[in-house]
């Protein structure tokens, strides 16, 4: 080892610019070197604990168009903040092509430090390796997107008032969880050239359409099936992506209005990977951070105390409270995404008798590196536990599933950590890491376009979970609003077929 | 190598455009807190920072969303201690284990938070329904006229007080021992003299320690400058508010069984109203507060709006009272009076002639201001509307207004009535000092 490496990178708690570039080239090297990552350009910001909260009231995102929620959002994260309840993230990270890391200036060098092997390479390796990611989202064009999103909706404020703005914004967020292709790979984000070049033709379009020139003579004899079955067709239905559907087709929209939708849905669809990778990519990053700290303070450049500030932040971030303590609130995305890395590389190394019964493609195989990297770029949440879980793992944490029927009163422990309960405990888990298995199946089935107008939505209610009657109403009335025209809603029990409820906005009172 | 960006710098309030939009779509709810906030304070502590709690009605942000109570669900938890498979754990009330959201469950109390004194008074004023230009006056701070007050270390070439910066460089430049002009004339002379004089080994050596000493005493005085950037000393200035004045208001209110809720209310928000009025114009204002049922007193202000006292209703022990208070603490040359009076309008009405007297003998020759209001029902007003018959109180004090111009009178159903009992004073220009 040169004797020019074995120095200490930094002593003390200040940062300057210095430190930091210094430190962050010391950790790529070692990041690319040992666990052969590979990262977009870093773009490395300070800021100060107030444009913290500016960023998390607006989805953690540097640029966002105005709208009176991300105000109230501010206001509860201050409130939080000031009564001292929460503190603030130590870093934010932005999926974008330079990759942004936000540092808080009130961050010791040790916590800068800890924070960019953390975000500048484990967040920003996830994001240019996971599939989900390459797929589905364009860390490249995401910045001047919501740059032109930005402006747009500022545009539209003062061309049409800002109520009319605003009602939109509201009816669209209402609807962003219905808002993502699950399945279907998005169409590509187009410059803001080609938009506004489709902008134009749909204004000339709107300007210059009139029915009467219809010339084609109605289609006769078709029975009201065929009809039906054609219409779906044409409007590509059923189609669970609301917000898109309502763009597309709804026939009171214009077309700065369907312009407003897709912004929301576009912004929705970026972050729908973000959802789906919660423990793959904080555990990716915390395993990132925890290895290359430790590999750093092995090499001799970081001092003790730098590494003991760092192990008391690392373990305050992966805390698990067990069920029954009141600090609990679910699993802890960084703790079991961590502890499942390093099983994972325990696997690999030093595999017991039943490591190498339930995993034998990697039990002992020593490639703790390659699987890991493997498994970044290849699963989501759902199929990395449904994959990776062990029983060591589930015994370790003591993981039981609880089964609670609304009209019992009693919770039922249906399986624990035994030879009986592995399998269903970790299918249980997988599955609630499914973003769209927990969220109300919602989709457009079928619209009466030549008739009323009557827009029909369908909800398949899976064992038997019903929609909050509020929340619904008020959506319905969002969606109506967007619509233009009447809009109902059925519940379909998703195992017998058989309708539960259903519901129109004309039943909607206000 | 990273790309860094020092963004601290940046603009900050990123997010105000966004926090009035919030605050405009809660605007009624928000009223309705700011009314509350309003009966609940002091008068005095109406013009500052509020916390409020954050408005729920028209800020929800609905979405499709699983109802709790029912279904059936699966969920894994961390942590098993004695549980085996199949057990029974029943339910406690309701809601279970873990795993809530906090803008959801907590109370509405937990969260408050604070608006702006310009932004509170903007809702108060809304519901008095006060003409733009009243809003901007109430609004605004006194001017400023900048006071000498002291030196400072810092400030504009302008401000330089020469006489304090050489004063601290004399003192600087005999602390350190800067060589005179003098000193150095002596030397030079004398080495002038020597340097003439026929060269001898002694003459050698004293104009060599000569030229030395010389040398010395030059470097020194560069060293240490005449004028140094500690030395100097700027005036300082201090903003001092211009009407440098004193009022008092006198707020008197009938508090008989007759004044419910509605009419302490209302007769609050007419008192602060007056109170912001006087803060703009005076540097230093004082509340009295007098209730009165057949005999007055002087209270203080949660007694005054909180407790209850029955009896009968006599107006002139009020103006009595307050008559007998100018007296003894506020002289008419050192005060500003204004006075605000709110009643139902019940008085003895042999009483009424009394307070006429009162008010054309002395009072009104003394106060700056006489406001008064009568609250009445909402159903009155229609009635009694512009006409001049109404309660004695009433058409006693029409008298007196007719006389005096600055007194003031009118009758309130609701908040928006207030404002033209004030209507005068506040197309007055602010008045400096006291008129006489």
């Amino acid at each position: 080892m040169p004797a020019s490496k074995a120095r200490l990178l930094f002593s003390g708690s200040d940062w300057d610019f210095k430190k930091l570039s210094q430190v962050y080239e010391a950790i790529e090297e070692i990041a690319v070197e040992e666990l052969q990552l590979d990262v977009y350009p870093t773009q490395l910001e300070i800021i100060s604990s107030e444009q913290m909260l500016d960023a998390y009231a607006s989805v953690g995102m540097p640029l966002m168009y105005r709208h009176w929620s991300f105000g109230k959002h501010f206001l509860y994260q201050e409130l939080l903040y000031r009564k001292g309840g929460r503190g603030l993230a130590y870093e934010l990270v932005i999926n974008s092509n330079p990759c942004i890391v936000y540092l808080m200036e009130e961050n010791t060098m040790a916590l800068q430090a800890l924070v960019t092997a953390h975000a500048a390479l484990g967040h920003n390796h996830f994001f240019k390796n996971n599939h989900l990611f390459r797929q589905w989202t364009d860390a490249a064009m995401i910045l001047s997107y919501l740059d032109f999103a930005k402006d747009y909706v500022a545009r539209c404020e003062e061309r049409h008032g800002l109520a009319a703005v605003e009602e939109i914004l509201d009816a669209a967020h209402a609807l962003k969880e219905q808002g993502v292709f699950r399945y279907q790979r998005p169409p590509k984000l187009s410059s803001e050239q080609q938009r506004k070049g489709l902008r134009e033709r749909l204004e000339y379009e709107e300007r210059s359409y009139n029915d009467l020139w219809r010339t084609l003579p109605a289609s006769r004899g078709s029975s009201e099936d065929q009809n039906q079955a054609e219409r779906k067709k044409k409007l590509n239905l059923p189609e669970e992506n609301l917000l898109y559907f309502l763009e597309k087709n709804s026939p009171t929209l214009e077309p700065w209005q369907r312009e407003i939708i897709r912004i929301v849905r576009v912004i929705a669809q970026y972050f729908y990977p973000q959802r789906q990778t919660q423990v793959m990519n904080e555990g990716c990053a915390t395993f990132v951070h925890y290895t290359l700290m430790n590999m750093l303070f092995d090499r001799g450049r970081i001092s003790e105390g730098a590494l003991l500030e760092m192990l008391s932040n690392h373990s305050n971030v992966v805390f698990q409270p067990g069920f029954d303590d009141p600090r609990f609130s679910g699993i802890n995305p960084y703790a079991l995404g961590l502890d499942m890395m390093q099983d994972i590389k325990r696997i690999a190394t030093e595999p017991t008798e039943e490591d190498r019964d339930w995993f034998p493609d990697i039990a002992g195989s020593g490639d703790w590196r390659r699987i890991l990297l493997e498994a970044w770029a290849d699963h989501r949440d759902e199929s990395f536990i449904r994959q990776y879980l062990s029983p060591a793992l589930i015994r370790k944490w003591r993981l039981f599933l609880l089964v609670d029927g609304a009209d019992e009163p009693h919770y039922k422990v249906a399986s624990i950590h035994n030879e009986r309960g592995y399998e269903k405990i970790r299918s249980v888990l997988a599955h609630s890491y499914e973003v769209g298995a927990n969220r109300p199946d919602i989709q457009v089935v079928d619209v009466d376009l030549l008739g009323d107008r009557h827009l029909r939505l369908q909800h398949e209610v899976r064992n038997g979970v019903l929609l909050e009657d509020k929340s619904r109403d008020d959506t319905l009335r969002h969606i109506r609003r967007l619509w233009g025209y009447e809009v109902s809603l059925a519940s379909v029990d998703a195992e017998t077929g058989a309708t539960i409820a259903d519901r129109a906005t004309s039943q909607i009172a206000g | 190598m990273p790309i860094f960006i020092d963004r601290r710098l940046n603009p900050k309030d990123r997010s105000l455009a966004n926090r009035q939009r919030f605050l405009k779509r809660a605007r009624e709810e928000l009223k309705q807190n700011v009314r509350d906030e309003i009966r609940s304070r002091r008068i005095a502590e109406v013009d500052a920072e509020h916390t409020l709690p954050i408005p729920k009605k028209g800020t929800g942000e609905p979405n499709f969303d699983d109802a709790k109570n029912s279904g059936r669900r699966e969920r894994i938890l961390v942590g098993n201690k004695q549980f085996a498979e199949g057990d029974l754990i029943p339910k406690r009330g309701q809601g279970g284990f873990g795993s809530s959201t906090p803008g959801d469950t907590a109370s509405e109390d937990d969260f408050r938070f604070v608006l702006s004194r310009e932004e509170f008074l903007d809702l108060f004023f809304e519901d008095l329904e006060l003409p733009d230009l009243v809003k901007l006056s109430l609004k605004e701070i006194v001017a400023f006229k900048p006071r000498r007050a002291g030196f400072t270390q810092s400030g504009a070439p302008t401000n330089i007080n020469v006489g304090r910066t050489m004063r601290n460089s004399y003192g600087r430049r005999i602390a350190l021992k800067r060589p005179k002009r003098e000193d150095i004339e002596t030397i030079e002379q004398e080495l002038a003299f020597l340097q003439v004089q026929p060269p001898s080994e002694a003459i050698i050596q004293r104009i060599a320690a000569l030229s030395e000493e010389l040398e010395r005493l030059e470097r020194r005085r560069r060293k240490i400058a005449y004028v140094d950037p500690v030395d100097i000393r700027f005036n300082r200035f201090e903003p001092q508010p211009l009407p440098n004045a004193n009022a008092v208001m006198f707020c008197l209110m009938d508090v008989s069984g007759s004044m419910g809720e509605r009419e302490k209310d209302l007769a609050k928000r007419f008192f602060v109203l007056l109170h912001l009025f006087l803060q703009r114009r005076y540097k230093r204002t004082e509340i009295v507060f007098i209730r009165h049922t057949h005999e007055a007193h002087e209270v203080d202000e949660e007694t005054f709006f909180y407790s209850t006292q029955s009896g009968g209703t006599v107006v002139s022990t009020a103006l009595e009272e307050m008559h007998h208070i100018i007296a003894k603490r506020y002289p008419v040359s050192e005060w500003n009076i204004y006075a605000a009076q709110a009643s139902d309008g019940d008085n003895f009405f042999s009483d009424s002639e009394r307070c006429i007297a009162l008010l054309d003998g002395e009072l009104m020759r003394l106060c700056q201001y006489f406001a008064y209001i009568e609250i009445i029902d909402e159903r009155e007003s229609e009635i009694f509307g512009a006409t001049e018959n109404g309660t004695s109180l009433w058409q006693a004090y029409s008298k007196v207004a007719g006389r005096w111009p600055n007194f003031q009178m009118s009758r309130i159903a609701k908040a928006a009535n207030i404002y033209p009992v004030f209507r005068k004073l506040f197309t007055k220009q602010p008045t400096i000092g006291k008129s006489t």
